[in-house]
């Protein structure tokens, strides 16, 4: 009798685990329409789809679908599948559903050195992407030592500690190079970088990124099953056959590296790796061998409309940040309130 | 001579480098297949020796032995297909299933980059069924009871098939009932050839199931041996600072205090 009830449990939970992989790549099918439907939409020559022969004949059609939408496009991918993706393994090693994968100083250490140098350089857009990127690596650094040198409480704590203090005191130096900076040019820059847009992107900056990006999407996708064993206490991870602190930070710096790369493009772009986790693991259950591919799934589908409807609704650009916060916030809230999504079997 | 499975050999370790050692010239070694008791009052540094058998903490002096072999020179995933553990409390933050939960006890048999298959699935099952909660399998580890969550970290080790189960502290948040119930277990278990050894501030505990017990005071292991010798009046009495009687109802020794 037991050995028929163990089949049966074993098959339900495949189903279950082939349902959730139907969705899967219903969502992946759902991205590709999305991707070549915002390829053609836009605002010129009027708001809509532009059509296939207007593509072909029109020169200027042609260059601004491929030479600005096509990178735009893609960098908005990459930007919510880095921050989801990192968000969801932020959330899982830090035992803690609020954290994102900026708060270890990377967030405000990229706003700190584009404010930097826009106020003193004046920078070109190379500049400032590779002051944002350095100063988000050295904020993750000085997070990771100052957590090494605190002298009591767990490893984790140590680190949401250090990046808390390492976050604020960037976030002071950004006060500060508000207040000195040009009220009339450098100001509204530094605004508008800490906005986040995709307004800015050239193939170059989107090349310039991918690799950071493709290694540490592809590295979490490879570990995304041992990802539930290094969410666990450290004696039982260490008990279950795994060297807890040098796989989490390797994960950790996996998760980090993309998200950086693409902050330093994009400017600080909130709620993605924050809110998108949380969905992922209400549809697909805790499990990060499905909830981490779905959160990158959903955050590059999440990214890519908010991106949309920032260069379609009005005729000047909608800072990203402000759509991702409201659209990202309003979903949560539904998602919350509502019994028809959740983790039923 | 086979070696013991687990040694202890002249052990002294301390948290902190500058302090004085916790634990001191530790000396005892476990046989296969036995139940042994770590039995002492609060503090006295159970937890401590129980990770230092784990292989978690390292000794500052001494060695420790898993199978005539030092426990340092085990892989880290051949060290974690031999010794199972279950903390004395785990912090939970997100809603596993049972199932999916227990099935981490898999991870020592596969690579680090690996997946459960189905075949993982029905040792994680059937760990669900010896613990005697497979009809939970289902449920979310947060819905569920405080008992019903030991017997989930159970069948996890359980899932990891070792040869040597560490328990720290199993009973402390139980009641009467679940703690009868995991006490039979463990001694299923020990039938089945896994060798136990488990923590325990409640000599009750160390008297119903453990064959040897360890004695521990402050720093460092009193005495060890078979349980019915070493758990005498005076030597609970001296651990607990607490004059103690040990009385005999219906054949089971009962301890109590005067």
């Amino acid at each position: 009798m037991s050995s028929v009830s163990t089949a049966s449990a074993v098959l339900k939970t495949a189903a279950w685990h082939r349902s959730r992989r139907w969705i899967l790549l219903w969502l992946s099918l759902g991205l590709i329409v999305l991707l070549t439907v915002s390829l053609l939409l836009g605002r010129y020559p009027r708001t809509g789809l532009i059509s296939w022969e207007r593509l072909n004949q029109d020169e200027l059609a042609y260059r601004l679908v491929f030479n600005l939408r096509l990178p735009r496009l893609l960098t908005a991918l990459a930007l919510g599948m880095s921050l989801s993706a990192g968000g969801l393994v932020f959330q899982m090693l830090f035992g803690n559903p609020l954290v994102e994968p900026g708060f270890l100083g990377v967030s405000q250490g990229a706003a700190f050195g584009a404010a930097l140098c826009i106020v003193f350089f004046s920078g070109s857009a190379v500049l400032v992407q590779g002051s944002a990127a350095a100063f988000a690596l050295i904020g993750l650094g000085l997070s990771y030592l100052l957590a090494r040198r605190i002298r009591y409480g767990g490893w984790v704590l140590r680190l949401v500690l250090s990046g808390v203090a390492v976050s604020a005191l960037f976030s002071a130096g950004v006060g500060i190079l508000k207040y000195v900076a040009d009220p009339m040019s450098q100001l509204p820059e530094i605004t508008f970088w800490l906005l986040g847009g995709l307004s800015g992107i050239t193939w170059t900056k989107f090349l310039s990124i991918l690799p950071a990006v493709v290694l540490g999407l592809v590295f979490l996708f490879l570990f995304r099953w041992r990802l539930n064993v290094l969410a666990l206490n450290d004696e039982t991870a260490f008990s279950l056959g795994a060297a807890p602190k040098r796989e989490r930070l390797l994960l950790l710096v996996a998760a980090v590296l993309p998200a950086a790369a693409v902050i330093s493009v994009t400017g600080m772009v909130g709620w993605v790796g924050l809110i998108m986790p949380q969905i992922a693991r209400r549809i697909f259950g805790t499990d990060t061998r499905l909830s981490l591919p779905a959160a990158m799934l959903l955050g590059g589908i999440f990214a890519i409309v908010c991106d949309d409807l920032c260069r379609t609704l009005l005729a000047g650009e909608i800072p990203l940040g402000i759509l991702t916060s409201l659209l990202g916030a309003l979903v949560f809230v539904l998602l919350m309130i509502s019994r028809v999504v959740k983790v039923e079997r | 001579m086979k070696p013991a499975l687990l040694s202890f050999r002249q052990v002294c370790f301390g948290y902190d480098q500058s302090a004085l050692p916790i634990l001191e010239s530790l000396d005892f070694s476990l046989e296969e297949g036995r139940i042994t008791a770590i039995l002492g009052p609060n503090g006295a540094g159970k937890t401590t020796l129980l990770y230092l058998a784990l292989g978690w903490l390292k000794a500052w002096q001494g060695e420790i032995r898993l199978s005539g072999k030092p426990i340092g020179s085990f892989g880290r995933r051949a060290l974690g297909q031999q010794i199972a553990l279950i903390p004395q409390s785990e912090h939970l933050p997100f809603e596993y299933t049972v199932l999916e939960y227990v099935l981490l006890g898999r991870a020592p048999y596969l690579p680090p980059l690996g997946m459960p298959e189905p075949a993982d699935e029905m040792i994680a099952y059937e760990a669900l069924e010896k613990a005697g909660i497979a009809d939970l399998y289902n449920h979310s580890i947060m819905e569920i009871s405080g008992g019903e969550r030991q017997l989930v970290l159970l069948a996890r080790a359980l899932a990891q098939q070792p040869r040597l189960l560490l328990l720290d502290e199993p009973t402390a948040h139980l009641d009467l009932s679940n703690k009868f119930r995991l006490m039979r277990l463990i001694q299923e278990l020990q039938q089945s050839g896994t060798s136990i050894l488990l923590t325990t501030h409640e000599p009750e505990i160390a008297l119903a199931i453990s064959e040897t017990t360890i004695l521990m005071e402050k720093r460092g292991v009193l005495i060890s041996g078979p349980t019915s010798e070493i758990t005498t009046e005076e030597n609970l009495s001296r651990i607990y600072h607490v004059p103690l009687r040990i009385i005999s109802v219906e054949g089971r020794k009962q301890v109590i205090w005067i």
